[in-house]
C-alpha cells in the first residue's frame, strides 16, 4: 500500500482531459462504420474481393485495438516500463496466430489429399429441404 | 498515474514502483495479459479449425435478424448496435476515471450509472441474440446453417460462437457486478475518504479490455 500514498494523492495537471476521450470515440466508430460500409459493398456487389477485405478488417481491427489499448486504458500515457512490460509478452501473439493458422491449413490440405472420401463428402450438397435461406427452425442440427 | 516524472530517473533502483502505477493496477494489467491470453486462444483455436474445414457458414447469413424485424434481411445490423453499445460505454467509463482523477464524486456516480447501463443493454442484446439463434434451431452441438457453399456444416460453428461469445458475455456479466459495487462504494463516499479513486480506474481497464475482447471476437465471427 506504501505506494498508494507516494503515487497519486496529491494534485497534478490535468492531463485526463475529455477532449481525446470523444475524439477516440468518434475513431472507434468510424472505423467500425467503415468496416461496415465494405461489407455492404461487398455483399451487394462483391467488389472487394473476400481476400483483400479479410486483409482490410484485420488491419482496421488491429487499429481499434490500439485505439482503445493506448487511449481508453491510457497505456501510451504510461512511462515506457510498463508499456514494454505489457507489449513484449503480446508480441507472442504474432507467433500463435501464424503457427496455428498455418496448422489448420497445413490439416486441411493433407486431409483432402489422402482422405478422399472425407474430401468427396464435404464436397456433396446437403439435402436442400428448406434452401439456405430458410430458418431451418424444424431441423435438428445437421451431422458431420 | 502519470505524474511529472523528473527526466533521468533510475526506474529500478528500488523504493519506488519502477512501472510508476500502484501495485493493484499492475497486478489488474497482468490479470489483463493473462485474460487476452485465454481469449486469444480460444479465437486462436476458432481460426485454427476454419482453416482446416472445408466449408463454413457464411455470417451474413446466419445473423442477419433485428428485433421485431421479423424475417427481413438485415445483416450486421443488429451486432453492429451491440458494438456502438459496447464502445459507448466505454467512453463513459473512461469519463467516469477522469471525473476520479479530478475528485468528482458526483460525476463518478452518473458516469458509472451510464456504464452499467450500457453493459445491461449490451448483455440484452446478446440475450436476444442468443434466444433467436436457440428458436432457429442452433446451439452447442446443434448447426440447422449450412455452409456458404450450400454443403452440410459441422456443429463447429455454433460450438465456437456460443462458447466464445459465451466466454465474453459472461466476462460483460462480472463488469456489470463490479461496476455496480464501484457505484455503492462511491456513493457511500468510500473513495472520497480514501482520497483516490484508484479502484475505479481498475474496474475502467478491466471494462475497456471487455470492449477490446469484442473488438475481435466481432471481426472473427461476423465479418471474416
Amino acid at each position: 500500500m506504501e505506494n498508494v500514498h507516494s503515487i497519486d494523492t496529491g494534485h497534478h495537471e490535468p492531463e485526463f482531459s475529455t477532449k481525446p476521450i470523444i475524439r477516440t470515440f468518434w475513431i472507434l466508430l468510424g472505423i467500425t462504420l467503415v468496416e461496415l460500409v465494405l461489407a455492404t459493398i461487398h455483399l451487394k456487389t462483391g467488389f472487394p474481393p473476400k481476400l483483400v477485405l479479410n486483409g482490410i478488417y484485420l488491419i482496421l481491427t488491429c487499429a481499434k485495438a490500439f485505439y482503445i489499448i493506448a487511449e481508453f486504458m491510457h497505456l501510451r500515457h504510461e512511462i515506457k516500463n510498463l508499456i514494454m512490460t505489457i507489449a513484449v509478452p503480446a508480441t507472442l501473439f504474432i507467433w500463435f496466430i501464424i503457427s496455428f493458422l498455418w496448422d489448420g491449413a497445413s490439416y486441411k490440405e493433407l486431409r483432402n489429399r489422402y482422405d478422399r472420401h472425407h474430401y468427396e463428402m464435404s464436397k456433396e450438397k446437403a439435402p436442400a429441404a428448406e434452401g439456405e435461406h430458410e430458418p431451418a427452425a424444424k431441423k435438428p442440427g445437421v451431422p458431420e | 498515474m502519470a505524474h511529472s516524472v523528473p527526466a533521468g530517473q533510475k526506474w529500478w533502483s528500488g523504493g519506488k514502483s519502477p512501472f510508476n502505477v500502484e501495485y493493484g493496477k499492475l497486478m489488474m494489467w497482468y490479470f489483463l495479459m493473462s485474460d487476452a491470453f485465454t481469449f486469444g486462444a480460444f479465437l486462436i483455436s476458432y481460426g485454427s479449425i476454419r482453416f482446416a474445414t472445408n466449408g463454413w457458414p457464411d455470417p451474413n447469413e446466419v445473423f442477419r435478424a433485428f428485433p421485431l424485424m421479423g424475417d427481413t434481411h438485415l445483416p450486421l445490423v443488429f451486432v453492429s448496435l451491440m458494438t456502438f453499445i459496447l464502445i459507448a460505454s466505454s467512453v463513459t467509463m473512461v469519463l467516469a476515471v477522469a471525473a476520479g482523477h479530478n475528485n468528482d464524486q458526483k460525476k463518478v456516480t452518473t458516469y458509472m450509472i451510464w456504464t452499467i447501463l450500457g453493459g445491461i443493454a449490451f448483455l440484452s442484446c446478446q440475450a436476444w441474440e442468443w434466444t433467436h439463434l436457440h428458436s432457429e434451431g442452433a446451439w452447442w452441438g446443434r448447426n440447422p446453417f449450412l455452409n456458404s457453399d450450400g454443403t452440410a456444416a459441422t456443429t463447429n460453428f455454433t460450438n465456437y460462437f456460443f462458447t466464445i461469445t459465451g466466454f465474453h458475455g459472461f466476462h460483460v456479466f462480472s463488469g456489470v457486478i463490479i461496476n455496480i459495487i464501484m457505484l455503492i462504494k462511491n456513493i457511500r463516499g468510500d473513495f472520497a475518504k480514501r482520497g483516490h479513486y484508484l479502484m475505479i480506474e481498475k474496474a475502467g481497464l478491466y471494462w475497456h479490455f471487455v470492449d477490446l475482447v469484442w473488438v475481435f471476437v466481432f471481426t472473427c465471427f461476423y465479418l471474416l
